[in-house]
């Protein structure tokens, strides 16, 4: 096995376009499980970890451009107040050692169903960078996600950054697992308010082939919340609607029974989850309308 | 050889003081800590080639046929072996030789070895592994115990491994008040981090030294050498560092794979599983089920206990037979019954082998009758330590077996000690590490409800049924660079818990000196006993003050004197060297009659009592257990820290097993063969313990110790239960307790 190991962006991209089957690798936290297992013999692992422009993140104009290579436990510690949804899957991602390793770039290249960021990326218009020696692709979040770890890039494309614009309304991220800590999800759900644009996205993880937008019940609640005038005059959540949106965001799952869970309780702690965090962003927006801008 | 340099330098370069009753730190500890420490894993010697085992992908299947051609051709392999290439008997076992090294005809599990590669590198042998042609003929597994007996036999003579009946007093009392349940038990693995690992070295007169982390040296030996067909003496053994065993280790892995790829090859070999490997490289604790019905009178004084227990063998014996014998005599807890009639079955099925694992047959037990004296103080309308406290043996009562017990039996104060600590305050401000969920944030207080649960066991300690169950010490004294050194040489193995720190503690205690090193654990001493049973303190500790005893003797006939106190022991032995060797047997025990299971089966009783508080979230069905108090009676705390250690962890084991730990097995087999899905307890699972230790001596054990490791893993699992259904209502009788238990989806 070959071991690739570029110090500059144009170097990686050139190996990569010269190797389109080598293997990135960042953080490892994937790769190195699945060399382990024996799943997987890549001729040559492109090692990514001295490209530092990929270890780096910025802001200009409202967008944070967050370097592939950053790990999880800087984007706790450096961007909870611009990414607050990120920072929180960040949180529940595996283990100390695992978050000062894994990347947002590493989770989006295995593209699992399960990986935390997802769901949270799908709800806050993130867009992945993708380079080649082409030149670069902007891919949708929403248009990232093909099939089980299956994503859109193409074989000669590295990630570059992801884009995400700082947060204007309340973000939660909320995951089940059957332990206190260090677990894959069983699943997932994420929501941001965009008061800005009265709209609502919601996301659900691990409940499906793909992360996906949970569309009906972000159309349900955008409405309802339109409709009473909410964005302008917050006022506490009616339960029914609570509730509906809770049962929207389970159907748009098509969960699977597995060894982590059931379908069945998949979907039901959905519902309970979209429920009680939309309670929470709802709270934080009706608590904090001038810190989210209430421009509407 | 790196282990046997560690064993000895960090012995000797250790604290230095330390009896018995103190807690000095262990002499591996440092090692350890800095990720020194030299693990199975990481034995190495020159020349040496790597082993693999080629595994059954199926839980029930006959083998058709075996094609090594095209694995032989892999550049880089030495040797590719099957059963054919068994010189000595292929089949071994703790109780029955029922398993073959070799798979011979038929495979009964899935992950059963069929053949051995043995490569210039690891990434060779496995890849020649996989170009071993081995056509199957896919069989019918037998997965359910309860009907296995009368399922197509798995093994001449039938499913049925072993049937335990206890009869005791009238068998056809009744009662006032009766409560029945069925209960289940799922598959919990012993999850030691360090895998199965050893390194096999062909020697010069023909035999082999095998290096490995093991539970018992004389029994891997003799094990060993049967199939190699061989005597015992061409058999050398070694601990090496061990990552935990918990049972897991008591049966042969790579032990015998190893030594037939050596001797063949001629070159050392060295075999580590990995992780996946590992879960079915070991047996695991038997999944059980169990029918109970407890009949009592209005005030809650039990008439009768009626039993019956089902524990799933799988594919071999292992120790089944031992497990279904404690299951059987310990199945009604510690409790006087006058009228008990209890059955415990062991069977054969296509299921991962099962046998050893810390409680060993007294965990399944315990979590169905507590399960069930909840379930009749809730009846009763009494508070569930009451109906324990009207209940509860002392000493002096007499077990279903007819057996007396004859030294401190407090479990009525362990409960009240449980039951009167202060609760833990509730929850306060939002902090998502307190609550169910975690950093996951999946509640900030919804849902959430707190509820109590309490649980007592018991457990038997050292081997029962008139096993010869002995330990052998050597102890030598001599003086070094001025100063009088011991030297204690055992073949017990330290597998973690701490014997070597309890056996310097236990020298410098008898022998006055500072001074104590530990020597490699191995075949050249008598047998050592297994680690088991919560055993070795009582009996390697026994026979190390036995031959401390001795080396005294010998140096009060030097001095002239008794009293030693006063003596200088390096001016004393000059040049001259005190070396004894002293066995240690506890007292007899008897076999358990075959119709009645009345006998005095046991050497001694443990007894430990949980009070387990816990905040459920009702409508996820997530689990924070918020505190876990412990009080058990250890006889005599030789290392008062490491009593509390093992507490601890045995607690946390008893909590893997209430909310998460389970071998999921579909048809035979397993599902989740990795820590990605096999969870055990974090730091963050695990909440702080409030631990009491009584110290109740047993004028049978030396020092008064009674054996601390198993006893809290008991009650740990029935408690956490018993507060999850305090916060629920529900029934909930199955563990682990998944969420959808909980919620009912
Ligand atoms: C013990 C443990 C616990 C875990 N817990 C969680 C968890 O709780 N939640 C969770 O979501 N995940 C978890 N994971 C999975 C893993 O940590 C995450 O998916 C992480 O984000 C991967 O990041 P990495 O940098 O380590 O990726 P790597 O392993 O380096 O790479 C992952 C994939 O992405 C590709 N890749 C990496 N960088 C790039 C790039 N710049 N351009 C294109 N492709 C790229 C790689 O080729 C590979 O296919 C866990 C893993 C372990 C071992």
């Amino acid at each position: 096995m070959d071991f690739l190991r570029p110090d500059t962006l144009a170097e990686a991209l050139a190996l990569k376009a010269e190797h389109p089957d080598a293997v990135p690798i960042a953080g490892g936290t994937d790769v190195m499980v699945e060399l382990n297992f024996d799943h997987r013999r890549p001729a040559a692992l492109l090692d990514l970890t001295r490209v530092a422009e990929l270890r780096q993140w910025s802001e200009r104009a409202g967008v944070v451009r967050l370097g592939s290579g950053v790990p999880y436990a800087r984007v706790i510690d450096e961007l909870g107040g611009a990414l607050p949804g990120l920072a929180a899957a960040s949180r529940t991602v595996g283990s100390p050692q695992i978050r000062n390793r894994g990347t947002v770039g590493g989770n989006l290249g295995a593209a699992s169903p399960a990986g935390d960021a997802h769901p949270v990326l799908l709800t806050v218009d993130a867009v992945v960078e993708a380079v080649s020696a082409r030149g670069t692709r902007l891919i949708p979040a929403t248009e990232f996600y093909l099939g089980v770890k299956r994503n859109a890039l193409e074989p000669d494309e590295l990630i570059a950054a992801v884009l995400i614009p700082r947060a204007r309304g309340p973000q939660q991220f909320c995951k089940v697992g059957t332990r206190n800590a260090m677990v894959i999800a069983v699943c997932s759900f994420a929501i941001a308010l965009h008061p800005a644009a009265a709209r609502v996205a919601a996301a659900i993880g691990s409940a499906a082939p793909t992360p996906r937008r949970a569309s009906a019940a972000e159309e349900f609640l955008s409405g309802e919340l339109t409709a009473a005038d909410q964005w302008r005059s917050p006022r506490p959540l009616p339960e029914p609607v609570r509730r509906r949106f809770g049962e929207l965001v389970a159907e748009a799952a098509s969960p699977i029974d597995d060894v982590r869970g059931t379908a069945a309780y998949r979907g039901h702690a959905l519902a309970v989850l979209a429920r009680r965090a939309l309670g929470w962003a709802w709270q934080d927006y009706q608590d904090h309308r001038d810190r989210w801008g209430g421009s509407v | 050889m790196s282990p046997i340099r560690t064993a000895l330098t960090s012995a000797l370069t250790s604290e230095v003081t330390g009896g018995i009753g103190t807690s000095p730190r262990r002499p591996d500890g440092n090692l350890k800590v800095r990720g020194e420490f030299a693990y199975a894993s990481d034995l190495w010697h020159e020349d040496m080639v790597w082993g693999a085992t080629l595994r059954s992908p199926h839980p029930h299947a006959r083998i058709v046929s075996v094609d090594l051609t095209e694995a032989i051709r892999v550049p880089g392999v030495r040797a590719v072996l099957t059963h054919e290439d068994v010189p000595g008997l292929n089949r071994y076992g703790l109780e029955r030789k029922d398993q073959p090294v070799l798979a011979e005809g038929v495979v009964r599990y899935q992950g059963e070895p069929v053949a051995l590669v043995a490569a210039d590198h690891p990434e060779t042998a496995r890849r020649a592994m996989r170009r071993v042609k081995v056509a199957y003929e896919v069989l019918e597994p037998v997965v359910d115990v309860e009907t296995a007996a009368g399922a197509a036999p798995l093994h001449p003579g039938g499913n049925l491994l072993r049937h335990v009946p206890v009869r005791r007093g009238d068998q056809a009392a009744t009662a006032a008040v009766v409560v029945t349940g069925r209960y289940e038990v799922g598959m919990q693995d012993q999850a030691f981090l360090g895998p199965e690992s050893g390194l096999a070295v062909p020697a010069e007169d023909g035999g082999v030294d095998l290096y490995v982390a093991t539970q018992w040296l004389h029994v891997d030996r003799e094990q060993v050498a049967r199939a190699l067909g061989m005597p015992e003496d061409k058999v050398r053994l070694t601990l090496s560092g061990v990552g935990g065993a918990f049972g897991g280790r008591e049966d042969l892995s790579m032990q015998v794979h190893a030594c037939l790829l050596a001797l063949r090859t001629g070159r050392p070999v060295k075999m580590v599983y990995n992780r996946e490997e590992s879960f079915y490289g070991h047996v695991h604790r038997h999944p059980a089920v169990l029918h109970y019905e407890h009949g009592a009178d209005r005030t809650g004084k039990l008439s009768y206990v009626k039993a019956k227990i089902y524990l799933d063998g799988g594919a071999y014996a292992s120790s089944t037979g031992a497990v279904v014998a404690n299951a059987a005599t310990l199945g009604i807890g510690p409790y006087e019954v006058d009228n008990v009639t209890v059955d415990a079955w062991g069977l054969y099925t296509n299921n991962p082998p099962c046998g050893a694992m810390r409680g060993f047959g007294a965990v399944q037990a315990a979590f169905a009758y507590e399960s069930q004296m909840d379930r009749l103080a809730a009846e009763l309308g009494l508070h569930p330590v009451e109906l324990r406290l009207r209940n509860a043996m002392a000493e002096g009562s007499v077990m279903p077996t007819g057996q007396l017990v004859d030294s401190a039996a407090p479990v009525a104060r362990l409960l009240e000690l449980v039951r009167d600590k202060p609760l833990p305050p509730p929850s306060g401000a939002l902090d998502l590490r307190d609550m169910p969920g975690g950093v996951a944030n999946t509640t900030h207080g919804e849902g959430v409800v707190r509820g109590v649960g309490y649980a007592v066991g018991i457990k038997n300690i050292c081997f029962s049924e008139g096993y010869d169950d002995y330990s052998t010490a050597r102890v030598r004294l001599q003086v070094v660079n001025g100063e009088p050194v011991a030297q204690a040489h055992t073949a017990a193995c330290e597998v973690g818990q701490g014997l070597v720190t309890v056996v310097q503690q236990i020298v410098r205690t008898e022998l006055g000196v500072r001074r104590v090193a530990i020597l490699p654990m191995d075949t050249t001493i008598g047998d050592g006993g297994s680690t088991s049973a919560s055993r070795q303190t009582y009996v390697t500790g026994g026979a190390v003050k036995a031959a401390c005893a001795a080396v005294r003797a010998e140096l009060a006939a030097m001095a002239g004197t008794e009293d030693l106190s006063e003596v200088d022991l390096a001016e004393l032995l000059g040049d001259r060297v005190v070396d004894r060797t002293a066995e240690y047997r506890h007292r007899r025990t008897e076999p358990i009659a075959p119709v009645t299971g009345q006998g005095n089966a046991h050497v001694q009783y443990g007894f430990a009592a949980h009070r387990a508080v816990v905040d459920v979230d009702t409508e996820l069905g997530l689990v924070k257990v918020v505190r876990l108090d412990c009080a058990q009676d250890v006889g005599r705390a030789l290392n008062p820290q490491a009593v509390v250690g093992q507490i601890q962890g045995g607690s946390a084991q008893g909590l893997g097993l209430a909310v998460m730990e389970e071998i999921r097995t579909s048809g035979g087999r397993v599902r989740n063969p990795s820590f990605t899905d096999y969870l055990i307890p974090t730091t963050l699972d695990m909440p702080p313990m409030g631990v009491d230790v009584l110290e109740l001596a047993d004028p049978n054990a030396p020092y008064g110790v009674r054996g601390v490791g198993e006893p809290p893993t008991i009650s740990s699992t029935p408690a956490i239960v018993a507060a999850i259904r305090a916060a629920t209502g529900l029934a909930l009788t199955r563990v682990p307790v998944r969420p959808e238990h909980i919620t009912g989806t």
